[in-house]
């Protein structure tokens, strides 16, 4: 039933507000959201904290731009790159780190990332600090550049739903409860038999793929990538940060985050005027640590914490 | 190249300015030794990782700016004061955040120094601006003449003190009682407090010595390198790269592997340029999780 209307009510967003910047603003939160619930896969179901996430947004985002710099391909001809390229990324990373501590994965992935970042800023194939572009007049759908917000919006949308179907699915498979049973104690879950390595693996897999997918969107959205936007830390702070807030490893965790987060940035970033981002990240940083300290779970386990208790209270009385 | 006299010259001088580098990078190495130590302490007390060590780090070189601007007075003032306020920071930190998180899920324990770390590095960029600066003239300015190697003072005076607080850390690690009160309640929390050590004063106290490791590594830098506070990233990740060669929980193995991440990084600065000596580093980290997780001197 709440699927439902959750699904009516993004179907119909774009419909009842009409201006552009609301539609604007409803593309950024499904992007968000989109790429929250990749991370979501490993760092909230699988409970592997990556903190480098960028690396597969930014293979996503500079795929599809690089091969139409190069052979004036369409974009859509780079996504599959993009999500083969992250698959590799992901074994290269997953192999060796998953032998070891959950914090030697978290400090390999911020480690990665950071080291792609400045690569690719100083390697003039991938145009180097300036970055790449994409079409800038569409020579056709096929182009993924449109002038208004709403093709976007509704191939976000759909995007969003196969991710969401996807993780929905594994949820309620022997694969989610490997991941969950992972989660809680890893070394529990090997002495009942859970392929642990192999599980973590294909979680990260899973995880790349989908968010080189987003990443590839929001450089057919932008048409426009450079390594900072690509492979900052900032972009997987993002990540962690709306999923975490909504409440990692649950499936409409990261939908909950980035309706809360994706607003709060837009408000403080027009509060604090264009030099105020560095506000907005204090304000991250701050959420990020408060989460961590008194609400793990994130706001869905709070709602659950808190509202049968109310309910409670009203029967009683 | 016609005349051999003068490339018998350029070679000497080659020669000189390589041994020039190979210092150099060894004396920067000292300091990358001291605030990595810092890093593996907390790593071998309770493992885990600290993502905002490198802010530590960047909150040192303030502190000692601040404490020369509004107080005055020469390096020993300034790198003790700098000690002084990042250890009680660390002590802070741990009481009000990491006591908590540890008992949490690995979430909780990667989010919470991970936020801290984009709390204190954009509240950084907020007081301090994202310029660079760097620290008035004081007792440690000047170069000197050592066999033919010109070396600032600061430099020189800054990689032998770190080489010793390092040692120093190590020894009070392996040769005293508090040491070993530290190393039981690493090995086994329970145990420890029914020998009648308090495990909360003990990794209290490690934090502390960590983030006084890394805020007077932060104001021995500040002596020589200008900096903003975008360098608390960078020695962030240095200090991982360190911890990993020279394996998780061993003091000394970051004073080796400090060593041995300065001398490649100054080797690839100045042979390979600039630009490509933090993707060295990096690199020789990815390197490092495939051929020798375990660093040099680690336990698995």
């Amino acid at each position: 039933m709440c699927v439902v209307l959750l699904a009516a009510a993004l179907l119909l967003f774009p419909v009842v507000f009409s201006g552009a910047f609301a539609r604007d603003i409803g593309v950024a939160f499904l992007l968000a959201a989109i790429s929250a619930s990749a991370w979501n896969i490993v760092g909230g179901y699988a409970g592997q904290v990556s903190v480098g996430h960028s690396m597969f947004f930014g293979l996503g985002a500079y795929a599809p731009l690089l091969f139409y710099t190069l052979f004036g391909w369409s974009p859509i001809a780079g996504i599959p790159i993009g999500i083969v390229l992250s698959i590799a990324l992901a074994v290269v990373i997953g192999l060796p780190t998953f032998r070891l501590s959950g914090h030697y994965f978290s400090m390999a992935t911020i480690a990665v990332a950071e080291l792609i970042r400045i690569f690719v800023g100083t390697w003039d194939f991938v145009g180097a600090a300036v970055g790449l572009q994409g079409p800038a007049t569409a020579r056709g759908w096929w182009d993924l550049t449109f002038r208004s917000e709403l093709p976007y919006y509704y191939i976000f949308l759909a995007v969003l739903g196969i991710v969401l179907a996807t993780t929905a699915f594994i949820e309620r498979r022997r694969f989610g409860f490997y991941l969950r049973a992972i989660k809680s104690s890893e070394r529990a879950a090997r002495s009942l038999g859970v392929p642990v390595r192999r599980t973590k693996m294909q979680a990260l897999a899973l995880s790349a793929a989908f968010t080189s997918v987003a990443g590839s969107l929001y450089a057919a959205k932008t048409g426009f990538i450079d390594p900072d936007s690509g492979f900052g830390i900032l972009v997987s702070v993002q990540m962690v940060i709306v999923a975490a807030l909504g409440g990692a490893g649950m499936l409409f965790g990261p939908l909950v985050g980035a309706l809360i987060l994706i607003p709060l940035q837009i408000a403080s970033n027009s509060w604090f005027g264009g030099g105020g981002s560095g506000l907005t990240y204090i304000l991250y940083g701050g959420i990020i640590v408060l989460i961590a300290r008194f609400e793990p779970g994130g706001l869905f386990e709070l709602w659950y914490r808190l509202v049968p208790e109310r309910w409670r209270r009203a029967y009683a009385a | 190249m016609p005349d051999c006299g003068g490339r018998s010259v350029g070679w000497a001088q080659s020669k000189m300015v390589a041994v020039q580098v190979i210092v150099g990078g060894l004396l920067l190495g000292a300091i990358y030794a001291l605030f990595s130590s810092g890093l593996t302490l907390i790593w071998g007390m309770m493992n885990f990782i600290n993502f905002a060590h490198g802010e530590f780090v960047m909150l040192g070189m303030y502190a000692a700016l601040m404490v020369v601007v509004w107080v005055g007075g020469g390096p020993a003032i300034f790198a003790i004061a700098a000690a002084v306020a990042l250890g009680a920071l660390g002590v802070a930190i741990y009481f009000s955040l990491i006591r908590e998180v540890i008992r949490g899920p690995m979430l909780a324990q990667i989010l919470s120094t991970f936020g801290l770390a984009l709390l204190l590095r954009y509240t950084a960029f907020w007081i301090f601006s994202a310029n660079f600066v760097s620290l008035p003239q004081n007792a440690l300015s000047g170069t000197v003449n050592l066999a033919g190697i010109y070396l600032p003072i600061a430099q020189l005076v800054a990689g032998v003190v770190a080489v010793t607080l390092t040692v120093a850390l190590h020894l009070l690690l392996t040769r005293t009682t508090v040491g070993s009160r530290l190393l039981a309640v690493a090995e086994d929390r329970t145990a420890a407090m029914l020998m009648g050590i308090r495990p909360d004063r003990m990794q209290a106290l490690a934090w502390g010595l960590s983030a006084g490791a890394a805020g007077i590594a932060g104001a021995l830098m500040a002596t020589s390198y200008p900096w903003s506070p975008s360098v608390g990233e960078t020695f962030g990740l240095i200090a991982f790269v360190v911890v990993a060669l020279g394996g998780f929980g061993s003091v000394l193995g970051s004073l080796y592997a400090g060593l041995i991440i300065g001398l490649i990084q100054a080797a690839s600065a100045f042979w390979l340029g600039a630009i490509y000596k933090d993707i060295v580093v990096y690199g020789l980290f990815v390197a490092l999780l495939w051929l020798r997780p375990q660093g040099l001197m680690g336990k698995a």
